[in-house]
């Protein structure tokens, strides 16, 4: 039975349902549907089969509302349109279209839930629905949470479909030919006879007639794009110095600016002077703003320059000024007030324990910055009835409505128009630079502002991944792990976020043990409980949210269990697996490193285990411990996702989430100081660089019946593997990130 | 003050200690070349300078004694350099922010060393940051484009 099968028919289920419910499919050309963006520009001849396709006759228009970010998002949109629709990448172009409800995130819903993505159970399934429809409501356009792809693996290939069927109707009508009889290919309906009818000419024809909605998927055999290796819409762009990122946004008439906000985040700037600006060439304005000053210059340094004459005082910070303090505050947070949820307990742990040889530990995990390399930037121009603004952002319908509250005005009148991104991992997820660049520009009315965070600001505001600790208790018997009690306690970085959504998170935290509740083992007795810290520095999602923290507390620990059972870790993991699809993925980096195979005396080979988004994702890392210090050589990784949809930008976003959780891991942390943030620029916190690079091997599963992304999936486990590696090596157990502050590395 | 930039003579009037970056940047509008860090931390602003990477962030212009290439002079969508073409071809970039910089900083050290070991891969290519991660084929990417290099 092939699993292709199974899918198209349930992706026709989820179809039809779409149809019936008019938001997604059912809009060809339907007047009468707001929902559909791509009618308000509609004209005479355009064909606007949803509000993914455009066709009229000067081309063919995929819309793909995923926020690129580098993650290869606007390829893989365009693939699972252009598969169904019969087209070649190179016939078509590309928009991120306009902010709207009917791009609302479908797949978003299912990691907000307190299920575990494996638990098919009725309660699980039927409130990942509501939250769907949640969603659906709130028309929350997002990119995050790894769901790109699972949002639009069904949904886009049915928007090519539908179109496809209906310019197969639009040649039936034409030529009196059965629709039956067409076929369809390379941007064509090819006739009976070998003729090709152009789309684009068919295209106010099918603008004419009703749309065909009764459509099923093709079976994966016939796929030619999906999975397959092809060439990166955007390679030669970006291979060229080409590609236009928000921050190379240029216009006639523009104006450039920065900004210094109270470094102590969220506390405001109560007073300055900027005496020492006068006379500075290109300054054209001082900008004093509750929350700090900006400066508008003629060209970006010339704002950045005077912004350091500016002397500025600033009020203290809303959270501890020293980082000690936000350690106490942690460690003070195992109590019975701040448990937020006790998430799983199998068996009986406390039972367990009683009298038995407990094994202990405790576990930490520091602030760590986003960073992405395009510094924060916004192009915003503010008319008296019009608001534009040109930025990449993951939250696209957030910031209008943000902005229309800011300015007291409509939201329609706020247009959003979405860049590609250099880079985000979680920080375009917040609006400082929109809310700067937006209240600068609402002081030179009309005139366009370019607003652009130098590297130290960005550093200063940003919105760091959770701090946290964890404390372990466990125990061993003839040879295995037998209990295992995980105590998380974290700050809560989706309720700091949710906060300033101004959409409180109500319940408990899924992200706090994210990664390790939800781990995919049997073991006896085994416990997680998540403990909330109350707010200290401001903190957001951070790519792979909780499960950065929680994998490596859960996986470090689990790896001192079995060491300590004098069991093999990876055997012991194979033997406590409960789920075949991290069974196999335990199996795969087990035969791709040639685990226990012959290894040097200062060698060794660690292994983690960590589901997070869904996908089960198991890592080898294998060090050397040289003179000089920790060498990183050898990094296997094995991810299930049901269905890689685009093989070449898997391979990269896989070892780049290992690249990322390794590098963070090692090098980098923010503390701070005098209430501000120690580290202002790449040198003290960098992450990896080249000459540290392990070499890589990827290998993608697709077993599940379930299509998954994988932007985070890979970083989770990268720490704890690293760190079990170097225990394997060198017998020290790192229990801190980030590890440089207790080995070296060359 | 005068300067060539891709074989273009352009007069410009700025401070003379105004870096190389933003005169490319938001004086003539040249943008392939990158923002990053201001510190020489990142290499995302890596141009030529008579054919040697420089950090433009660190170079005032008033400074500059040579010609500049940015990346839009080293090859076009149409004409790729032999090292844009290995990039193509290993598909190296994620983000693609800072591949301007890696690639201006691999075309100019294949310059020097025609044959590099790893080793002195690993040293040319580690002061440009990628946050994406996609070093592996950087790396790919960098012997490939040596080998086409020199076939020529």
């Amino acid at each position: 039975m092939g699993r292709g099968k199974t899918i198209a028919r349930r992706s026709f289920l989820i179809g039809s349902a779409a149809i019936l419910g008019g938001v997604a499919f059912g809009t060809y050309l339907v007047k009468r549907d707001p929902e559909n963006p791509l009618l308000a520009d509609a004209v005479a001849g355009d064909a606007v089969f949803n509000p993914w396709v455009r066709i009229n006759a000067s081309g063919i228009t995929l819309v793909t509302p995923h926020t690129d970010l580098g993650q290869g998002a606007t390829a893989m949109q365009a693939m699972l349109i252009a598969e169904e629709l019969d087209v070649e990448l190179e016939q078509i172009t590309t928009t991120p279209g306009v902010p709207s409800a009917a791009y609302y995130n479908t797949a978003l819903a299912a990691e907000a839930v307190p299920f575990r993505s494996n638990d098919d159970g009725f309660s699980a399934t039927a409130m990942r629905g509501t939250m769907g429809a949640v969603m659906k409501v709130l028309g929350a356009q997002v990119t995050g949470g790894s769901t790109a792809v699972p949002d639009s693996f069904d949904k886009l290939r049915l928007a090519g479909a539908v179109a496809r069927e209906t310019l197969k109707a639009a040649a039936a009508a034409e030529t009196g030919i059965d629709a039956a009889q067409l076929t369809t290919a390379r941007g064509a309906v090819v006739l009976p006879d070998g003729a090709r009818m152009d789309y684009t000419t068919l295209a106010a024809r099918a603008a004419q007639i009703e749309p065909v909605t009764n459509v099923s998927l093709r079976d994966p055999s016939q796929w030619r794009l999906i999975g397959k290796p092809v060439q990166r819409l955007d390679i030669i762009a970006k291979s060229t110095g080409t590609q236009i990122y928000g921050i190379d946004i240029w216009m006639e008439g523009m104006v450039h600016a920065s900004v210094r906000s109270n470094p102590r985040k969220g506390a405001p700037m109560t007073g300055f002077d900027a005496a020492r600006t006068e006379g500075m060439r290109g300054v054209q304005k001082i900008v004093g703003l509750p929350y700090g000053v900006a400066v508008i210059a003629d060209n970006t340094w010339r704002a950045f320059r005077a912004l350091e004459e500016i002397d500025i005082d600033w009020d203290i910070a809303p959270y501890p000024a020293e980082q000690a303090d936000h350690w106490v505050e942690v460690a003070a947070s195992f109590t019975k007030e701040r448990l937020d949820r006790e998430w799983r307990h199998d068996g009986d742990v406390d039972a367990a324990l009683e009298g038995a040889d407990v094994i202990t530990a405790e576990y930490r995990a520091p602030y760590v910055a986003h960073q992405p390399l395009e510094p924060l930037s916004a192009v915003v121009k503010v008319g008296a009835t019009r608001v534009d603004i040109w930025a990449a952002h993951q939250l696209p319908r957030f910031v209008q409505q943000r902005v229309a509250k800011r300015l007291d005005m409509d939201t329609e009148q706020i247009h959003l128009h979405n860049q590609f991104a250099g880079g985000s991992f979680g920080h375009r997820l917040e609006f400082d630079n929109i809310d700067v660049a937006v209240d600068v520009a609402h002081e030179v009315p009309d005139t366009p502002v370019k607003l652009t965070f130098r590297r130290e600001e960005d550093f200063a505001q940003d919105y760091n991944r959770q701090i946290g600790m964890a404390r372990g208790r466990g125990a061993h018997a003839d040879g295995k792990v037998t209990v295992l009690d995980l105590d998380i306690a974290t700050v809560s970085a989706s309720r700091s976020q949710s906060r300033r959504l101004g959409a409180p998170m109500p319940g408990p935290d899924t992200q706090i043990p994210a990664g390790a509740w939800n781990m995919r083992y049997a073991i006896p007795d085994l416990r997680v409980r998540a403990y909330a810290v109350p707010e200290l520095a401001p903190t957001s999602s951070w790519r792979s949210v909780g499960a950065s923290t929680a994998g490596f507390f859960a996986e470090g620990f689990l790896d001192e269990l079995i060491h300590a059972a004098g069991a093999d870790p990876m055997e012991e993991r194979l033997r406590l697996v409960n789920d075949d699809d991290a069974r196999r993925v335990l199996e795969a980096v087990a035969e791709m490193s040639n685990w226990g195979s012959a290894l040097g005396p200062n060698q060794g080979r660690g292994v983690a285990l960590v589901t997070s988004f869904g996908v089960p994702t198991a890592e080898v890392v294998e060090v050397t411990a040289t003179d000089a210090g920790i060498k990183v050589d050898r990094v296997w990784v094995a991810a299930e996702v049901g269905r890689v949809v685009d093989p070449v930008t898997f391979e990269n976003v896989v070892a780049g989430g290992v690249i990322w959780g390794l590098g963070h891991a090692m090098n980098s942390e923010i503390t701070y100081s005098d209430g501000m943030a120690e580290q202002d620029n790449y040198h003290m916190a960098e992450g990896m660089r080249l000459h540290q690079c392990p070499v890589i091997e990827v290998r993608g599963l697709e077993n599940s019946d379930t299509v998954r992304g994988v932007g985070e999936p890979p970083v989770p486990p990268a720490a704890p593997a690293l760190a079990n590696a170097i225990f394997a090596a060198t017998g020290t157990r790192l229990r801190e990130m980030p590890f440089f502050n207790t080995v070296d590395f060359v | 003050m005068k300067l060539t930039v891709n074989g273009t003579e352009h007069e410009i009037d700025v401070e003379e200690d105004m870096p190389l970056l933003w005169v490319l940047r938001d004086e003539l509008g040249i943008t392939g070349v990158k923002y990053g860090c201001g510190i020489a931390q990142c290499g995302a602003c890596t141009v030529h300078v008579d054919g040697v990477a420089v950090r433009a962030c660190q170079l005032a212009v008033g400074d500059l004694s040579g010609e500049v290439t940015t990346i839009e002079g080293l090859g076009t969508p149409e004409t790729l350099h032999a090292v844009q073409e290995a990039w193509v071809a290993h598909q190296v970039a994620q983000c693609g922010y800072c591949q301007s910089g890696q690639i201006m900083q691999a075309a100019s050290f294949l310059d020097l060393n025609a044959a590099p070991s790893d080793d002195q891969i690993d040293a040319a290519m580690s002061g440009n940051l990628c946050r994406c991660g996609t070093y592996p084929r950087i790396r790919a990417a960098i012997k490939t484009a040596a080998a086409k290099l020199q076939e020529v």
